[in-house]
C-alpha cells in the first residue's frame, strides 16, 4: 500500500472506540482501583443466558451455555469485595469517576444527558461475574478538532471494566476480579478518519485530553482501543483490544490489505464461477496409509479425515507466491468449533500428505487443479461441525468481505473473533438510582476544566522555554503531565524534556524499557540530580541501572555516578594526613604514593583519582 | 410538565423528543421510580436508556405506536412420565425470569410452560408438575399463607408426587420452613423449600442450581421439610438444612442460609444428582395430614437495654410472647414483674436467645432463675423465629396452657437438640 492518497482513493473509513481506565475508586463499590499480584480466595461459577421471549435462537444459546461455561474467579481482598463477586448489590456510581466522564464531555462539547441511567449489557464470556456489564450513556453528539478537521463523537459512556483474564485450562476460564469495576470512560468516534496515521493522531489527542484530567490510569492496558475499519466495497470490521497506540496505523494498514485481498479473491472466484459444495466427504479410507503422523495417530484413536471441495478456489487459499489468502480465514472459522486447524490443497503436498494422496482426494471429490479442498482430521461430529463453518466462510468469500469482529494480535494482524454483533442486549440496572446531572455541577466542572492540548503546548513553550516540537512531542507521547510535575519541583525543564524525548528513545533502541520506570523513581532521579548527587550526564546510565531493577540510590552507586565534592575530599584527605603526620614529616612528598592508596580506599572510588592526587599533594605541602 | 407532554402517547411508543437544539429518537419507557418527576426515559436504538428532563422547550412527537409485547415462542418440552413425579409449587420468589430486551422489561416465569422452558433440565431430572399457588414477595407472606401452602403440599403428595419443591422468596423462607415442619404430620416424603439470593434475570443467578438441587432432594426419600440453597459462594453444591434449624444469615450472599446449632443434614450435587446425608430420618407417624394451623396472636420481642415495661404490656396483649433475650436468655431484671403479670393472666412467654448460637440456660444466673420461677418457658436452643412459629402452631392446636407448655418443651420435629458440638 502506498501513501495517504491511496487510502482516500479506496474510501478508507476508520472509527475508534477508546476505553480509558480512571484512577478513582471503583465505579460501583468502595474498592480501590488496584491491580494486585495475589490470587486471593477463588470462587467457581457458571453463567446461564437469561431466556428472552424469543424462539429457538435463544434456546440454542441456552443449550450451548449448558455445555458448561465454567469460570474460576480469583478475589484478592485488597481490591475486591462482595460487589465484584456478585454477592452484594452495587452502590455508586463513584462521583469522582462521573466527574471525569463529564469533564471529557465538556471538552468535546457534547450534549450531556439530563439524567444518567445505568444499564446491564449482557456479557456471558465470564469477564463479568454478574453476566452483564454495567454501563451508562453520559453524553452524545460531541466533536473534536484534530489537525483542523472535525471528528464526530456520537457517544460517551461511563462503564465498569471487566475482570482480568488469567488462564484457561481444562474447560475452565480463570479471571482475577481486581480489574472488574474499575471505571472506564468509553469514547466512540464517527468513522471520520481516512488514513491510518489520522487514526493514531485522533487517539493521541483523546489520550491527551484524558491525561489532562489527571484522573486516569497510565501504563499498558490502561487505555484500550477498538477500531472499526472499512473500505469501499469492503465491509465494516471491528477490531478489538489494541493496547499499543503506535500500532494503530499498522492495524489499519493490515486490515485494508486484507480487505483488498478479499476483494481480489471475490473477483477471481466470480470469473471462475466458483462454488462451495455443501457435501462433506469421509476420506478416512483414502488417508489410512498416509504418512502424516497426525492423521495416523488420529485414525488410531478412532477419529477420521473429512473433506470438502471448493470448486474454482485453487490458489485462492494460498497464493502463487505462497502468500496466505483465504486459508487463514477458513482456519479461523473452523477453530471456533474447537478443532486444531485445517489442511487445504493450496499448501499440499506437505505435512506428510503426499502428491499421490492429494490426487486420491481430488479423484474422490471429483475435482481438478482449478479447484481446492479442505481436510479436517477429528472425530466425525467435530470435523463436520468445523467443515460447516468452513463452508459458511467460503460462501462469504464469494461475496467479498464479511462483517466481522476481530481480535487484534500484537504483531499488527488480527484474527476472527465472531460475526459483528447485532444490537447489544441491554436492560436497566435497577440496583442503581438514576443520576441527575444538575447545572451547578456542570458549572463547577466547566470552571475546573483543565487546559486544552493546544493551550498547553503553547504554554509549555513560553513557560519552560521549549521549542514547539519539544512541547508538542511531550504532549503527544504522553509525558506532559509528568514533565510538569518534575519541573515544578526541581526545574531543569530542558534536561527533563531531553530525558523523555532523547534519552528514552535511545534506551528503547538498546532494548531497555524506560516506560516502566515509575513516576516515583523519576521524581527521585531529579531530586537527587537537583541536590547534585550526580551529574546530568549520568541520567542515561542511571536509567539503565533502574531498568535492570535497581533503586535510584543503588543505581547511582553501581554506575559510579556519585559525586563527592571537593571540600569533602579535602576534609577526608586532611584527616588521613593528620592521622599519619609523623610519617608525612619523615617522608615529605614521598608520602604521596603510599597515602594515595589509603585515600582512594576510603573514598571507595567516588572521586576522580587525579583530583585526589592534586589535593593530597597540596595537603602534604601545607604540613612540611 | 412530563405528564402534559406525554398525554397523547404511551409507554412502548416510538417518539422523537426535541429539547433546545437536541433531538432524540427512541422508545418511551416507564417512568423510573427514583427519577425526577419531569424526567422522561427513552430507550435509544443503541440500547441505552437516557433521562430527558422536560422543560418549556421540550417537544414530543409520536413517530410510531408501540408494538404489542412479542408473542411468546411456542414452547414444547418433552415430558418423560416414567421419571419420578415431582411437584414444583410456586409461592413467590422467581424461579426464572424472561427479559424483554426490546423494552428492558423483566417478567417472571408465570406458568408451567415458562418455568420448564427456561429450565429445560428440569424435565431431564423428573416428571414435573408445576403449580403456581400464589406469587408473593416473601416479606408479604402471613401465617395464613403457610396454612394454604401446607394444604396444597398435602394435596400434591396425595396426588402421587414423590416430593414437593416449593419456590419461595428468601426473606421469610426460614419461617415458612418451620411452619410446614410443624403442620405437616405423617410426612413420608421430602418437602423442599428453595429460592435465590441473586435475581433470576441475571446470568449469574443462583436460582437454577438451587432449583436443580431441590429437585434432586425431592426425588430422594428423606422425609421432612428442608431448605436447599448454595453451600458457598461457588456454584458447586447445595446444602440441605432442616426446616426448623435454618436461618438466613446474610442479606445478599448466595450462601446466606445456615443451619444453626447443628450441622446441615446433608448436601446435594445438583449436577450429578448425588445426595449425601449425615442424618437419618424416620417417616412421620400416622396418615399424611395438616395437623393444626397458625394462631397469629403471638409476638416476638427483641430484648435490649432500652426495652420498656410498656413494650412488654403491648406485646402481652396477644396470646403469646417469644422473647429473643440477651445472652443465655435474659431481659432487664426490673421487667420481670411485667412478665409475671402476663403469665398470671394466662399468657405464654417463651425465652430464646438473640445469640442464636448456643442454648438458653436460665439456671446460671439469678435473674434467669427468677424467670424460670415465674413460669417463663425455656426455648432451649430453638431459633427465636422457630419458637415464634411453634408457639403459633401450639396455640392453634391446644387450649390448655399446660398442654401448650409441654408441647413447647417437647422436641417435635428436630427444633430442639440436646447436644451441640460447635
Amino acid at each position: 500500500m502506498g501513501g495517504e492518497k491511496d487510502h482516500e482513493d479506496i474510501g478508507l473509513k476508520v472509527g475508534l472506540e477508546i476505553h480509558q481506565q480512571l484512577n478513582t475508586d471503583k465505579l460501583f463499590c468502595g474498592c480501590p482501583s488496584e491491580m494486585v499480584e495475589d490470587e486471593g480466595k477463588t470462587v467457581l461459577r457458571n453463567l446461564r443466558p437469561t431466556a428472552s421471549e424469543l424462539g429457538e435462537v435463544d434456546r440454542a444459546a441456552l443449550m450451548e451455555a449448558q455445555k458448561g461455561l465454567k469460570f474460576r474467579y480469583q478475589a484478592p481482598e485488597r481490591s475486591t469485595c462482595l460487589v465484584e463477586l456478585d454477592e452484594e448489590p452495587p452502590s455508586g456510581p463513584d462521583q469522582e469517576a462521573l466527574d471525569v466522564a463529564l469533564t471529557m464531555a465538556l471538552y468535546m462539547d457534547a450534549n450531556i444527558m439530563d439524567e444518567i441511567q445505568f444499564m446491564r449489557k449482557i456479557v456471558i464470556d465470564g469477564s463479568n461475574t454478574a453476566g452483564f456489564q454495567r454501563t451508562g450513556l453520559i453524553a452524545m453528539n460531541g466533536s473534536l478538532e484534530v489537525n483542523g478537521k472535525e471528528i464526530g463523537i456520537p457517544t460517551m459512556c461511563l462503564e465498569e471494566d471487566a475482570a482480568r483474564s488469567i488462564d484457561e485450562k481444562d474447560g475452565e476460564k480463570v479471571y482475577r476480579l481486581d480489574r472488574l469495576g474499575i471505571p472506564l470512560v468509553e469514547i466512540a468516534t464517527d468513522p471520520d478518519m481516512t488514513s491510518p496515521e489520522e487514526a493514531k493522531e485522533v487517539a493521541q489527542t483523546i489520550g491527551g485530553l484524558f491525561r489532562g484530567t489527571r484522573k486516569v490510569k497510565r501504563g499498558i492496558g490502561s487505555i484500550r482501543e477498538d477500531l472499526n475499519v472499512s473500505i469501499e466495497d469492503g465491509a465494516r470490521v471491528e477490531m478489538k483490544g489494541v493496547q499499543e497506540l503506535n500500532m494503530l496505523p499498522e492495524y489499519v494498514k493490515k486490515e485494508v490489505e486484507r480487505q483488498l485481498s478479499l476483494l481480489d479473491i471475490e473477483e477471481v472466484l466470480e470469473e471462475r464461477d466458483a462454488e462451495v459444495e455443501d457435501e462433506i466427504y469421509d476420506v478416512t479410507e483414502e488417508m489410512e496409509d498416509s504418512e502424516s503422523g497426525l492423521i495416523q495417530s488420529n485414525i488410531e484413536k478412532g477419529k477420521g479425515v473429512y473433506a470438502l471441495s471448493l470448486r474454482g478456489f485453487s490458489r485462492q487459499l494460498r497464493g502463487e507466491d505462497n502468500e496466505p489468502l483465504l486459508g487463514p480465514e477458513l482456519a479461523q472459522y473452523a477453530r471456533k468449533t474447537g478443532v486444531a486447524g485445517i489442511f487445504h490443497s493450496d499448501e499440499l503436498p506437505k505435512y506428510g500428505i503426499t502428491k499421490e494422496k492429494v490426487e486420491d482426494i481430488e479423484e474422490r471429490l471429483q475435482i481438478d487443479e482449478k479447484d481446492a479442498f479442505v481436510l479436517v482430521t477429528e472425530s466425525e461430529e467435530n470435523a463436520r461441525e468445523a467443515l460447516e463453518r468452513v463452508i459458511e466462510r467460503a460462501n462469504m468469500a464469494l461475496k467479498g468481505v464479511p462483517e466481522e469482529t476481530r481480535q487484534a494480535k500484537p504483531d499488527g494482524t488480527s484474527v476472527f473473533l465472531r460475526p459483528l454483533s447485532g444490537e447489544a442486549r441491554m436492560y436497566p440496572e435497577t440496583d442503581i438510582s438514576p443520576e441527575e446531572i444538575d447545572q451547578s455541577r456542570l458549572e463547577r466542572l466547566e470552571e475546573e476544566l483543565p487546559e486544552r492540548p493546544d493551550e498547553k503546548i503553547e504554554r509549555f513553550q513560553e513557560e519552560y522555554d521549549l521549542n514547539e516540537q519539544q512541547s508538542e512531542q511531550l504532549f503527544k507521547k504522553g509525558y506532559d503531565v509528568l514533565f510538569e510535575k518534575i519541573v515544578e519541583k526541581y526545574g531543569k525543564a530542558s534536561v527533563v524534556a531531553d530525558t523523555f524525548l532523547q534519552t528514552y528513545p535511545d534506551l528503547k533502541k538498546d532494548g531497555y524499557e524506560p516506560g516502566k520506570v515509575g513516576e516515583d523513581k523519576l521524581l527521585e532521579i531529579f531530586r537527587r540530580l537537583d541536590s547534585k548527587e550526580f551529574a546530568k550526564e549520568g541520567i542515561s546510565e542511571l536509567l539503565k541501572e533502574i531498568c535492570e531493577g535497581r533503586s535510584v540510590e543503588e543505581g547511582i552507586e553501581s554506575a559510579g555516578l556519585k559525586t563527592v565534592d571537593e571540600g569533602e575530599i579535602r576534609e577526608k584527605i586532611s584527616e588521613i594526613v593528620e592521622d599519619r603526620i609523623d610519617f608525612v614529616k619523615e617522608r615529605e612528598m614521598g608520602a604521596v604514593g603510599p597515602l594515595m592508596g589509603v585515600v582512594m580506599e576510603d573514598l571507595k572510588g567516588k572521586a576522580d583519582g587525579e583530583k585526589v592526587s592534586k589535593i593530597l599533594r597540596e595537603e602534604i605541602q601545607k604540613r612540611i | 410538565m412530563r405528564e402534559k407532554l406525554l398525554d397523547e402517547v404511551e409507554v412502548g411508543d416510538r417518539l422523537k423528543i426535541e429539547k433546545k437544539d437536541q433531538g432524540y429518537e427512541g422508545i418511551l419507557m416507564p417512568h423510573h421510580h427514583f427519577s425526577d418527576d419531569d424526567v422522561i426515559t427513552l430507550k435509544l436504538d443503541n440500547g441505552y436508556n437516557i433521562g430527558i428532563k422536560a422543560d418549556e422547550t421540550t417537544q414530543v412527537d409520536l413517530l410510531k405506536e408501540g408494538e404489542e409485547r412479542p408473542e411468546k415462542a411456542e414452547k414444547e418440552v418433552d415430558i418423560d412420565e416414567s421419571k419420578p413425579k415431582v411437584s414444583i409449587l410456586g409461592t413467590g420468589g422467581t424461579i426464572a425470569s424472561y427479559v424483554e430486551y426490546r423494552t428492558g422489561a423483566v417478567h417472571p416465569a408465570q406458568d408451567e410452560e415458562d418455568v420448564l422452558y427456561s429450565n429445560p433440565e428440569i424435565a431431564e431430572r423428573c416428571d414435573p408438575e408445576v403449580d403456581i399457588l400464589f406469587s408473593k414477595l416473601s416479606e408479604d407472606l402471613v401465617p395464613g399463607d403457610w396454612v394454604k401452602i401446607a394444604d396444597r403440599v398435602v394435596e400434591l403428595l396425595e396426588g402421587g408426587s414423590e416430593g414437593v419443591v416449593i419456590s419461595h422468596g428468601t426473606d421469610t423462607m426460614g419461617y415458612t420452613a418451620a411452619a410446614l415442619s410443624f403442620m405437616l404430620s405423617g410426612l413420608s416424603r421430602p418437602v423442599v423449600l428453595v429460592g435465590s439470593q441473586r435475581s433470576s434475570d441475571r446470568p449469574s443467578s443462583d436460582a437454577h442450581l438451587n432449583l436443580l438441587g431441590a429437585i434432586e432432594v425431592a426425588k430422594s426419600d428423606i422425609p421432612g421439610v428442608f431448605v436447599v440453597m448454595h453451600d458457598s459462594m461457588s456454584d458447586d453444591r447445595c446444602m440441605i438444612h432442616k426446616g426448623t434449624k435454618v436461618r438466613k444469615m446474610h442479606t445478599s450472599r448466595r450462601d446466606a442460609f445456615e443451619s444453626i446449632n447443628e450441622e446441615p443434614v446433608g448436601m446435594v450435587d445438583p449436577r450429578t444428582g448425588e445426595v449425601e446425608l449425615d442424618q437419618e430420618f424416620e417417616p412421620g407417624k400416622g396418615e399424611l395430614r395438616r395437623k393444626g394451623g397458625m394462631e397469629d396472636e403471638v409476638s416476638l420481642l427483641y430484648a435490649n437495654p432500652g426495652t420498656s415495661a410498656e413494650e412488654i404490656r403491648t406485646a402481652g396483649e396477644k396470646k403469646g410472647l417469644v422473647i429473643a433475650g440477651t445472652g443465655l436468655g435474659h431481659i432487664r431484671t426490673e421487667l420481670i414483674p411485667e412478665l409475671e403479670k402476663l403469665i398470671d393472666e394466662g399468657k405464654l412467654v417463651v425465652m430464646t436467645s438473640q445469640c442464636l448460637n448456643g442454648t438458653v440456660n436460665d439456671l446460671v444466673y439469678s435473674a434467669g432463675r427468677e424467670l424460670l420461677e415465674i413460669g417463663v418457658i425455656s426455648g432451649e436452643d430453638m431459633l427465636p423465629e422457630t419458637a415464634l412459629v411453634k408457639l403459633m402452631w401450639a396455640l392453634s392446636l391446644e387450649e390448655d396452657i399446660e398442654e401448650i407448655e409441654n408441647l413447647m418443651k417437647e422436641n417435635v420435629v428436630g427444633e430442639i437438640t440436646d447436644r451441640r458440638v460447635r
